[in-house]
This record gives structure tokens, sequence and C-alpha cells, in this order.
């Protein structure tokens, strides 16, 4: 491993930890969605992510894309940012799971691959592109439910939900715990980048990165533990309480209609 | 009792805390051993030991976040147990009662926002909504942090994670504060700050327990100084007396013998603490 190496994910980590000091600022900002109650957003975006994934028609699947492609503007998210952060990963990963439907799924060829008899189906086309485009809508709507909630809201909005205590305490943890992780991971990567002199070599590497991932992995747990104390000492029993009381106004009824006509009619025209 | 006498006018001694033969093990290995401490109402404890002497395992434990597996620690009265701990009213009251600054403000550090941060402990409370952002509002104030409420705190200096984290706890206006090294790893001017700061608020009506291992700070923030060593209460007495006893000190590993050149000439000191007076004589002699 050579220094560059451990620099660049020395930058990959600091990076992680502003961007979580982005999303909590987005969650606070002045936007359309910013403005709703947490409970009608959780709702409603839920509600158009099932839709999404209920959905086998493609044109539905881009109209719900769409729709969050609009959201997102009205709440002044960066689109730049999303397409880089989200989309690109999202259609990545997708991407490598939808690639075997190309050629296994039965069907009219229309491309044959030069080497060997493979060939990329209609059908597989369309089951690959349904696939990739629901993950695509669903993820989009899922990162505006997050990117537009302050955590602890949103925790408070799941357990309104009933969602158990104890999912609602883990969830809490979290959010502190990914920071700490990545706090955690920056220290060490840096410690090791100021004494590595020279290359290392392919053996070398594999045993740093093994070394450092157990290493890190025990030290988070251990202060994972530390912070629930914490919280633990300060009164938090597992239930999560915040300042804001929720209160629905004529504005979030009219989202709710706005989120259930969008949903119940993309699951109509999806069948 | 007579009507109409608290148990100080009686002259009775109001015990804080209370523990008998109080064991804990990490994994088998005892952090404390039949360890046996009272604390008044009102008084200024120093718990001095080295780093592993059990300083911030007794906090915990008198903070209810560990249960001792052998003897008993009473709060007031009541066995901190695992138990009575289930219990929301008694966990309630005594969370109200008793706050722990960690050593470590990045893990007691957890919300978004230095307000979220201060206003946490409050809300788990269930305090009114009015008295909590009056309250958060005040100790902010009067920790001098106000102008970094909307900041993160992860994003903060030592100094301002470490104010930041006892607002968070004093807030709740405890009667009760446990600090575990609320001076490590601080420098001068930030250490002097909190120093000041708990003594502003203590004004002689709480009860502070402050687990370190800094002799110099000791007279500042006690007024009684029980030394640790291996789990076990080595000395209890007052910080003048720990101080001038160097045996006791070098017992429990919290100075050593240090040598060096003064003038050409090898010297040896008996500890970094007692550095400033061994050096007058070098001085006078010059």
């Amino acid at each position: 491993m050579s220094a560059g190496v451990i620099a660049k994910t020395v930058r990959g980590f600091t990076s992680a930890l502003g961007q979580t000091l982005v999303l909590e600022n987005s969650a606070h900002g002045r936007g359309l969605l910013q403005a709703l109650d947490p409970r009608v957003k959780l709702m409603g975006l839920l509600a158009l992510v099932v839709a999404a994934a209920l959905s086998r028609k493609l044109a539905v699947m881009a109209a719900l894309f769409g729709l969050g492609v609009v959201l997102a503007v009205a709440s002044h998210l960066s689109l730049w940012s999303l397409a880089k952060r989200v989309w690109l990963v999202a259609f990545g990963f997708t991407f490598m799971v939808a690639a075997p439907a190309l050629f296994l799924t039965p069907g009219q060829p229309v491309y044959t691959l030069p080497l060997g008899s493979l060939a990329i189906t209609a059908q597989g086309v369309r089951s690959a592109s349904l696939l990739i485009a629901r993950v695509e809508a669903a993820v989009t709507l899922s990162t505006l439910l997050v990117l537009t909630t302050p955590w602890m809201h949103l925790l408070k909005a799941l357990r309104t939900m009933l969602v158990p205590v104890e999912v609602i305490a883990l969830l809490a943890m979290t959010h502190r715990y990914v920071v700490l992780l990545t706090e955690n991971a920056t220290a060490m990567f840096e410690s090791r980048q100021s004494r590595i002199v020279g290359r290392l070599s392919g053996s070398e590497q594999r045993r740093v990165m093994v070394n450092t991932g157990g290493v890190l992995m025990s030290k988070t747990l251990e202060l994972g533990n530390e912070v629930f104390l914490s919280m633990q000492a300060r009164g938090f029993r597992g239930e999560v309480r915040v300042l804001t009381d929720f209160r629905l106004r004529g504005w979030d009824y009219l989202a709710i209609s706005g989120f259930a006509v969008a949903a119940v009619s993309a699951m109509l025209a999806g069948r | 009792m007579p009507e109409g006498l608290t148990p100080e006018e009686l002259n009775f001694e109001v015990l804080e805390f209370e523990a008998e033969d109080l064991r804990f093990e990490y994994e088998r290995v005892a952090a404390l051993q039949e360890l046996t401490l009272r604390v008044r109402a009102g008084e200024r404890i120093a718990l001095l030991g080295a780093n592993g002497s059990g300083k911030s395992t007794l906090l915990r434990l008198m903070d209810a976040l560990h249960f001792s597996c052998k003897g008993a620690l009473r709060f007031r009265g009541a066995a901190l147990t695992e138990a009575a701990m289930e219990d929301d009213a008694f966990a309630l009251k005594f969370r109200r009662r008793v706050g722990l600054v960690f050593q470590n403000p990045d893990i007691q550090l957890f919300n978004p926002t230095v307000f979220d941060e201060v206003a946490f402990g409050p809300l788990q409370l269930s305090w009114p909504r009015e008295e909590i952002l009056e309250r958060v509002h005040a100790t902010l104030q009067w920790i001098g942090v106000e102008h970094l409420k909307d900041r993160a705190p992860y994003r903060l200096s030592g100094g301002e994670k470490k104010r930041v984290a006892i607002a968070s706890v004093i807030v709740l206006d405890p009667d009760v504060l446990l600090l575990d090294e609320p001076t490590g790893a601080l420098d001068p001017r930030s250490q002097s700050q909190v120093i000041e700061l708990l003594e502003s608020w203590n004004n002689g009506q709480k009860t502070i327990i402050t687990a370190t291992h800094q002799l110099e700070i000791l007279s500042e923030i006690s007024e009684r100084a029980v030394v640790l060593a291996h789990g076990a209460v080595l000395a209890d007495a007052t910080p003048d007396e720990v101080l001038a006893n160097t045996e006791l000190l070098e017992a429990a590993n919290l100075i050593h013998s240090h040598r060096h050149l003064h003038i050409g000439v090898p010297h040896k000191h008996i500890s970094p603490y007692l550095h400033h007076e061994h050096h007058k004589h070098v001085a006078a002699q010059r």
C-alpha cells in the first residue's frame, strides 16, 4: 500500500465527515419538504416508495423518479450532489446485480457478443431496466426523507408509527456511531500514513487493511457502547423526545392528499 | 425527627453515597476491590489515582451505569441496583439528581447541534418546553458557549467540547455532579476556565466528585481527597495532607523519581508536581 492510497482513504473519511454536516444543514433548510410535518413526509414518501416497488411499468417508475427530482429542487437540494452520491452509486450497484439478467432472461436477441454465443435479449433489457428504475426511484424518494428531516425528528416520526422503542434506540445511536467510526478510521489511517515510507507489497497491503479493519471494528464497538451509556446517564430510556411538537397544519393536509393521489395513481397505473 | 428541622440543622450526617465492600470486575479482572466510601451532601471530593486505579469505574457505578458484582452502593439510602433502575420513577428521580460528565467529551456529544445537546437531558426528563428553552439558553450563556449553539458539537475545539459536555449535565441542575478527568487533555487556559466554571456553579451547595490524576488542581477542586490504587482506597484525607505525603503519592503512582542535570550537576526530583518547589533552592544557590 502506498502512502498515496492511505492519503486517499483519509480524504475519503474526512469528506464523509463533512457530508454528515451537510446532511444536517439540508435537513434544517427552508424548502418544500423541510416545511412539512415529519410524519406526513415519512408516510407520504414511504407510500411512493411502495408504489415504486410494486410498479411493473417503466413509465410509472420514471414518473416517480421525476417527482423525486421535482421535490428535491423544491427542497433546495443539490441535484449534482444527488447524482454523484445517490443516483450513480445506486446505478452501479443495481447494474452489477441486474447485468446477468440481460443475458439469462430468455427472449428475442437484440445484440450478440462478438466472442461466444452470449446474447442480450429484449426481455433481459426490460427486466434490468425495470430493476434499475425501481431502485433509482425508491432510493431517490428515501434519500429525500433523510436529507430533509433532522435525524431526531425522523426517529420521533417513526415512533409515532409504532416502530418499537428498541429499534428507535438503535437508530438513535447509529447517527453518532457513524461519525465516531469515521473519526476513528481517519485517526487510524492518518497515524498509519505518518509511519509509512516507500511502498508496501501486496501481502503487506492486505495485512494492513485486515488489521486496521479489525482494530477499528473493536474500537468502534467499545465507543458505541460508551455513547449509549452517556445517553443513559442523561435519562435516555429508548423513547425519543424532541423540542418541536408535531402539529399538522393546512399545508400538511394538502401534502397528505398530494402524496396519496400520487401513490394510488402510481399503484393503479403500474399494475 | 422534630418537625420543621432539616437533617443539617439537627447536625445529622446527610449521606449522598454509601459504598460498602464494593467489588466490580471487567471480564474477571477486578476494577474495584472491597471499596468502602461515604460521601456526605455538599462535599467536594477528588478521587485521586493513576490510570487504571478504578476512578472512572467508581464514577460509573455511582451513576448507575454499571452495577457491582459484590457489596452495596446506596444513593440517599436507596440501593443502586439494576432492578431499581428499571423502575422508571426511580430512574428519572435519580437522573435528575445525579449527573456524570464523561472523560471523553466526544462520546457524550451525540446530538446534531450544541443546543440540541444541552436540551437532550431536560427532554428525557420530560420538562415543560418553555422551561427547557429558558434553561438551555441560560446555561449556554452562563457557560459562554451561546454563540456556538447551532454548531455541530464534534466540530468544536477540545476546550469548547468539554464546556458543552459540562453544560449538558449542569443544565439539569443536579445535586451531585460526577466529573471524570474534567481538565484532562485541556490547555492551561481551558483548564482554568473549567475549574472556574465548576467553582461558580457549586456555590457550596452541591456535591462534586471529581476523578483526576492531576495533583496541581487538587486543592482547587476539592476539600477531601480519596486516593485510589488497584481499585481500593489507599487514603482518605485533606488535599494538603495528601500532597504532603510523598510516600503515599509514590505508592499510588501519582509521582515518580525524575533524574536530570542542573548546571551540569546530576539532580533527582521526587515528582513533576513538586518540580517547582525543588527548583527554588537551585535558583537560590546560583
